[in-house]
């Protein structure tokens, strides 16, 4: 019996001897010496299950973290939770995720209704809300709502870019503007006319479409005759297919900004006419898998060898893979940063203080800062132009 | 009612008083949605179960419940508890006057009339004449109701007790109108609907009452989950959950009024277990739960305990 307290004696002495460095790990629920419980919600079921393959892919990431020994020796458990795009259901996955499996934090729940539903619970909880799966401007309030970022460049951020490149390239535009009656398609316009400043004069039509409506040719018609040459398409896919065929099609030939959600050449330009889509300019921040300038990109081979070892059902060609990775390893990033102090308000202060961080399957140049005031990661992308068969990057990266 | 059944519903009422002081605040508040969902059940049950008229569309009626609670909460400043009755006479008056013209209709044209109402609605939601008070597609958040005169329950807790004293109302009420004349009606008009107009039962009426008071049923049940939820958009309400209303009340028993609470429990909590053995086709899982429990017990959860007991009793008789 001697014997065997000794070894135990020794610790307690050697822990006693070194209260520096026990003082330095601090834990809060869902964080140990061994595991971070990371929570999520993503529709693996439903309307919206296309989404679905980011949390696959996330998961598949931690996978490959682990068994590359952790972050500092942890082992990273990432629960995720089918929701099934239903807000209801987020609420209580996510309560599940905070109350019952203690998760340290959620992060990437998807959806902006989602989202929405959980904002409160979250804040109040004071739990993290990382990263969220959605471009809305309101994830950036660290004022009222300190517990919760975005991640992507958010919709004010597109819209600001746009009014750079008028202001610099064509300083007499006259713009005409058809948004999308919602928090999404204002986000878009304010972000524009933030960018304009003092030059907001150069909006000479501004036109809303609502979801329900079954076309936006009278709309276009508006705008063409009011006279603007330069045309501000704030658009979901459907929609935004109606307005380039239109736009062509009456003759109207304006210097024409798609907004990012509709870049999608397969659903968005193929139904346009790619012909009347040459000319389009818009942005991206990540690096397009199926872009022939990034076919022996050392970044695109390394995801590509990830996707074959850890998640080998995932698609190739699907760029929300390549999203899931470069947000999971921004995640890996604030977590190493946190080092041993894993307590949520310490995530929430490394996730606000990235400095110049970039991921490789970022485009070049692009970086991501965040500050105590400032919970938007990614606020700069680089414009970039339909040539009829592809988009076509140019000039450098803007923003912040 | 018998003694022994009155022995039971006392033990069942204890038990569900005393559930939110044994488990976390997280599983009081799915059983907070169980209460509420097996409201919606009975509601769709006294429609489909005693009178025969399928509806594929009663996630619009806890949908309008739904919203009626949060644009009175969040636009008049209305308590929560005062939203109810108002989400229940709304409902009220919609189901009646829907049931008027699909009196014409009969079983799958029936069906299919309720599954307009039911896709249709979520878009209505959106437009933007109702926007002031819907909110869009954002939705509307409402504040989470605290215990009243400083009763030491957390939020949760007192949810769930307020939740659950509405739910033993509804299923009194319930329980009331179909035991008696106007039950022995509707389930004549199931049966044979000729024959029942022949004793002298006015089908008119009566059909289209069966649906108003089944959507103020569940009008009541979407306007508890809105304030349990905290939170109403128009995607919380696709036509799914209709669908999956009617499975409750499959799997619980049809016709019958416990069968909503067994039929409540399965479709809070299978979707959760389903999930947990395959994220890839948590659907696929939901569907084998579907036909075991339609193969095993062909009428409903609530059908085969009455057998057990009925067999039970048989063999102590026996004996």
């Amino acid at each position: 019996m001697k014997f065997k307290l000794v070894p135990i004696a020794a610790l307690l002495a050697a822990a006693l001897a070194s209260p520096a460095a026990l003082a330095q790990k601090k834990y809060d629920p869902g964080a140990s010496d061994t595991e971070i419980r990371i929570g999520n919600t993503n529709p693996y079921s439903g309307p919206a299950s296309a989404y679905g393959t980011i949390g696959k892919a996330i998961g598949a990431y931690f996978k490959m973290v682990n068994e590359e020994g952790g972050v500092k020796g942890r082992k990273i458990n990432f629960i995720s939770y089918d929701d099934g795009y239903s807000p209801p259901k987020t609420v209580e996955m996510v309560r599940k995720l905070v109350e019952q499996d203690n998760v340290l934090f959620v992060f990437q729940t998807l959806g902006t209704p989602s989202n929405t539903a959980i904002h409160k619970y979250m804040n109040m909880q004071k739990v993290p809300q990382m990263h969220v799966a959605t471009g809305a401007t309101k994830w950036n309030d660290p004022r009222n709502f300190p517990w919760t970022m975005g991640w992507q460049p958010n919709y004010q951020t597109e819209g600001r870019i746009y009014a750079q490149y008028i202001l610099k390239h064509k300083p007499n535009a006259k713009i005409g503007i058809l948004y999308q009656n919602d928090d999404y398609g204002k986000d878009y316009v304010k972000g524009l006319k933030d960018g304009l400043a003092d030059k907001a004069t150069m909006i000479v039509k501004e036109v809303s479409y609502e979801v329900t409506d079954p076309t936006v040719d009278s709309q276009i018609v508006q705008l063409q005759a009011s006279g603007a040459d330069t045309f501000f398409n704030v658009t979901t896919p459907k929609f935004a297919a109606q307005a380039i065929r239109k736009a062509y099609d009456t003759g109207w030939k304006p210097l024409h900004f798609l907004n990012n959600v509709s870049v999608q050449i397969g659903t968005v330009l193929k139904p346009a006419g790619l012909e009347k889509s040459v000319g389009l300019i818009s942005t991206a921040y990540l690096k397009d898998p199926t872009d022939k300038e990034w076919a022996n990109d050392p970044a695109v081979k390394k995801w590509e060898e990830f996707m074959k070892k850890y998640y080998p059902e995932g698609s190739l060609i699907d760029s929300a893979n390549m999203y899931a990775y470069t947000v999971a390893s921004t995640l890996h990033q604030v977590l190493k940063q946190a080092g041993d102090n894993l307590t949520r308000e310490n995530i929430m202060k490394q996730a606000a203080d990235l400095k110049g961080f970039a991921v490789d399957t970022l485009i070049p140049g692009i970086k991501m800062n965040t500050s105590a005031g400032d919970f938007a990661p990614i606020e700069s992308v680089q414009l970039m132009k339909f040539n009829g068969t592809q988009w076509e990057r140019f000039g450098e990266v803007i923003g912040k | 009612m018998s003694r022994r059944q009155l022995i039971v519903l006392v033990v069942v009422i204890a038990a569900a008083c005393a559930l939110p002081f044994l488990v976390s605040n997280y599983r009081t508040f799915q059983f907070t949605l169980v209460l509420i969902y097996s409201v919606a059940l009975l509601g769709l049950n006294i429609l489909t179960g005693f009178n025969g008229q399928i509806s594929l569309g009663h996630g619009a009626f806890y949908a309008i419940g739904a919203y009626c609670t949060a644009v009175l909460m969040d636009k008049f400043g209305v308590p929560y508890w005062a939203t109810l009755p108002v989400a229940g006479a709304v409902c009220l008056v919609a189901g009646f006057l829907f049931g008027l013209p699909a009196l014409r209709l009969e079983g799958l044209y029936l069906a299919l009339a309720t599954f307009a109402l039911g896709v249709s609605l979520p878009q209505l939601l959106k437009y933007h004449q109702f926007e002031k008070w819907t909110g869009g597609v954002q939705g509307i958040v409402i504040p989470k109701p605290e215990a009243p005169f400083g009763l030491p329950l957390k939020p949760d807790q007192w949810l769930y007790f307020f939740t659950l004293a509405v739910t033993l109302v509804m299923f009194a009420l319930a329980w009331n109108l179909l035991r008696g004349r106007v039950g022995r009606a509707l389930v004549a008009i199931r049966d044979q609907h000729v024959a029942a107009e022949a004793m002298g039962v006015n089908n008119a009426i009566y059909k289209s009452l069966a649906f108003g008071v089944s959507a103020m049923y569940t009008g009541i049940a979407g306007a508890l989950g809105a304030i349990a939820v905290q939170f109403v958009a128009p995607d919380s309400f696709n036509i799914f959950l209709s669908i999956v209303f009617l499975v409750g009340i499959v799997i619980g028993g049809l016709a019958s009024i416990s069968g909503a609470i067994y039929g409540a429990l399965f479709i809070q909590f299978v979707p959760n277990i389903a999930d947990e053995i395959s994220k890839a086709a948590p659907w696929a899982i939901f569907g084998i739960f579907l036909i075991g429990f339609v193969y095993l017990m062909p009428l409903g959860v609530a059908g085969a305990l009455r057998m057990a007991v009925a067999r039970l009793g048989r063999k102590r008789h026996n004996f």
